[in-house]
């Protein structure tokens, strides 16, 4: 046995290290000795109100948080290695699953960055656009309202909870019509999108808009002016512009810190110079601003998800060039979505050549020129960038995410130190960390 | 694709479609400027003998795009010419601190000398023409073939003052793995550095606590150097043996 707390050793095995508890009666006599109330608090990565395996470590004095800090990783997946295992198509399939709640930022992130390597960006047709505009916004809607339900749960207000999640619910039906999966749809491919809207996918989102605009006002009744949920809200968290940007905050934090800061107007992608709809702002800096901005953000949302529907016109959803486009011909079969079986007939009974480019394509993918692309998306959370490099190869040699969640979370310390444990909920909640996100 | 007779670096009759800089439909041919980063030997895989694939022969340099000459166009000279002057103002001579300059894809790209990294930075910062005052944070990219320069780091910097994305690049070798933090100009890179240090190896000097982040703190090795391996085990389809992601047959 060793005497020190943490000691090394060895042995034909390797290293082996040993790591013992400290001597409880020291421990307690120099706490003892303390006159303060000061303790250290492990909160997580198991817990109810940190947003999945977030671990926020505190140091507190009475009720006040003298000390904040973020232990993030618990949720490392290795994805962004992964991805330089598998060809540039499979991609789509790795990076909807970062962030969780906004796969489809990640998904259409990352096809603008390989399109950009490709050169392919003017090719897009525009009905595929269009798709991904939709269904983008449809998304900034349902991570807005998790981030409204779980933030309003972390508070105690259970209906808007329920509420929350009643609502994402519709709009996970119409993920589940339009992909085929209610999370994780690998259905934003580089060039395009997988396979064309179904039938009945329109009338289902206008149908969801107008139940929507009913719903909305419902947040604001028990919310907006509720002074209970202003008092836990309003002064919370607190981030002004300074700090945002140097702490390299984006999305609802900044804009509630007064900047019209949103990529969509800035840097516009997918056309979205060509739609209408505003930026809201609020000039509070706290908690409650961002709470008003998310509000505010699912309705321009609904407007542009209404415009998209109006400007769909019929169309490829892939790109014309077959060297990159998907060859799959999607259907649903008797045992889930898979090849349609006039596209199998006919590539392994008449065309020999449609077969081989079917074969090549599908298990050696095409080959992106060598370089390197950034792309950004406006996600619900903020600036999605990309960084995508190729070395010529049909892999891609190195994707990094810059996750909001990732850069918005450093702020944590900044909001909370110096406030009530009780606030430290309510700072964590209105940053709306995903984990997926934050540790990839 | 290239004659496999050839060995794809001296062509003496005819256009070398490696080196035909206006050819359409061949991935990733830009001349012999930029850095070269792999030789390509053959192809689907075949390496260690018995290829019957024809291309055994085949060699092709893959580089990544070069150097760009004047104009860039657009606001890329306005910002090359305000940061050159910006930094010829303070007492340092642009061409030791940029190495040099690559425009590709409509992109704009500073590769900095690494040791007048915060320098640069603090003066696209501050500079009232320059002011790009958002970092994004900064990736690490392994590049083994490149030597001397084996690990990049990587950092976008927007301006939203200008509305302006420039990218700025430096090199470290594998030897030396040291690159000024940027964390007191950037505090937003804070995590960042601690990210591109956890899986790249890549130290940032100057950083308040450059410390590991995703990995637990005793794991040994930098997970994305392209040396270390992914892992993973064979798993059993329909009857088949399908092999670990990283033991499949690579077309690169």
């Amino acid at each position: 046995m060793s005497t020190s707390p943490a000691s090394a050793r060895d042995t034909t095995e390797g290293t082996v290290y040993t790591v013992t508890g400290g001597d409880w009666d020291e421990i307690a006599a120099a706490a003892k000795q303390a006159d303060d109330e000061r303790i250290i608090v492990n909160m997580g990565p198991q817990h109810p109100s940190t947003h999945g395996v977030l671990r926020l470590i505190l140091e507190i004095d009475g009720e006040t948080v003298t000390e904040a800090r973020c232990g993030i990783g618990y949720l490392h997946t290795g994805i962004e290695k992964n991805l330089e295992f598998r060809n540039w198509t499979q991609g789509t399939t790795f990076v909807t699953r970062m962030d969780y709640l906004t796969s489809f930022y990640n998904e259409t992130a990352y096809c603008l960055g390989v399109e950009r390597l490709l050169g392919i960006e003017e090719q897009i047709p525009d009905r595929a656009t269009v798709v991904r505009v939709l269904l983008m916004e449809l998304n900034r809607l349902s991570s807005h309202l998790v981030a409204i339900a779980t933030g309003g749960m972390e508070l105690g207000a259970t209906t808007i909870m329920i509420y929350g999640f009643r609502d994402r619910e519709m709009i996970l039906d119409l993920y589940e019509l339009i992909t085929g999966l209610r999370m994780n749809h690998a259905y934003v491919r580089p060039g395009g999108l997988a396979q064309d809207l179904p039938p009945g996918a329109v009338d289902a989102v206008r149908e969801f808009v107008k139940k929507m605009r009913r719903n909305l006002p419902e947040y604001d009744k028990l919310a907006t002016g509720n002074p209970i949920f202003k008092a836990r809200m309003q002064d919370v968290g607190y981030l002004d512009l300074a700090g945002c940007l140097a702490l390299g905050a984006t999305g609802p934090i900044l804009r509630a810190a007064g900047l019209p800061h949103d990529l969509r107007k800035a840097q516009p992608y997918c056309g979205y110079d060509t739609y209408d709809f505003e930026v809201p702002t609020a000039d509070t800096c706290d908690a409650y601003g961002r709470f008003l901005i998310r509000l505010e953000e699912m309705r321009q949302s609904l407007r542009i998800v209404e415009q998209c529907l109006d400007r769909l016109a019929p169309g490829a959803v892939m790109v014309a060039d077959k060297k990159i486009a998907w060859p799959a011909q999607l259907a649903l079969g008797p045992d889930g979505l898979g090849n349609s079986l006039d596209h199998i007939k006919k590539i392994m009974g008449t065309s020999m050549e449609a077969l081989i480019h079917h074969f090549k394509l599908v298990t050696e993918g095409f080959r992106v020129p060598p370089g390197q692309a950034y792309a950004a998306v406006e996600s619900p959370k903020g600036e999605l960038g990309v960084h995508v490099v190729s070395d010529g190869g049909t892999r891609p040699y190195r994707v990094h995410f810059r996750d909001p969640s990732f850069t918005n979370l450093q702020a944590m310390a900044a909001m909370c130190e110096g406030g009530q444990v009780a606030d430290v909920i309510v700072a964590v909640a209105s940053i709306d960390p995903v984990m997926g996100g934050v540790d990839r | 694709m290239s004659d496999p007779k050839n060995n794809g670096t001296s062509r003496s009759n005819g256009v070398n479609p490696d080196k035909d800089v206006n050819a359409q439909n061949l991935p990733g041919q830009r001349g012999d400027q930029g850095e070269t980063i792999r030789v390509q030997r053959g192809m689907f895989g075949a390496r260690n003998g018995g290829d019957t694939s024809g291309y055994g022969g085949l060699v092709r340099t893959v580089r990544l795009p070069g150097e760009s000459a004047r104009p860039y166009g657009g606001w890329f000279d306005e910002v090359a010419d305000e940061l050159e002057g910006a930094l010829e103002e303070q007492g340092l001579a642009p061409e030791n601190a940029i190495e040099k300059t690559v425009v590709d894809r409509g992109e704009l790209t500073f590769h900095i000398a690494r040791e007048h990294l915060p320098r640069v930075a603090r003066t696209l910062r501050d500079d009232p023409a320059l002011r790009f005052e958002l970092c994004t944070g900064v990736s690490g990219v392994h590049f083994p073939g490149d030597k001397g320069r084996e690990l990049h780091a990587v950092y976008h910097l927007r301006s939203i003052t200008h509305n302006r994305l420039i990218r700025l690049e430096v090199g470290a070798p594998d030897s030396d793995p040291h690159v000024p933090s940027i964390v007191d100009v950037y505090p937003t890179n804070d995590w960042h550095e601690r990210e591109t240090y956890d899986f790249f190896g890549l130290v940032f000097d100057g950083h308040p606590a450059l410390t590991r982040i995703m990995m637990p703190d005793d794991w040994q090795g930098f997970p994305q150097r392209k040396d270390y391996p992914l892992g993973g085990i064979p798993v059993e389809y329909k009857g088949a043996q399908i092999p670990a992601p990283d033991q499949r047959r690579s077309y690169s």
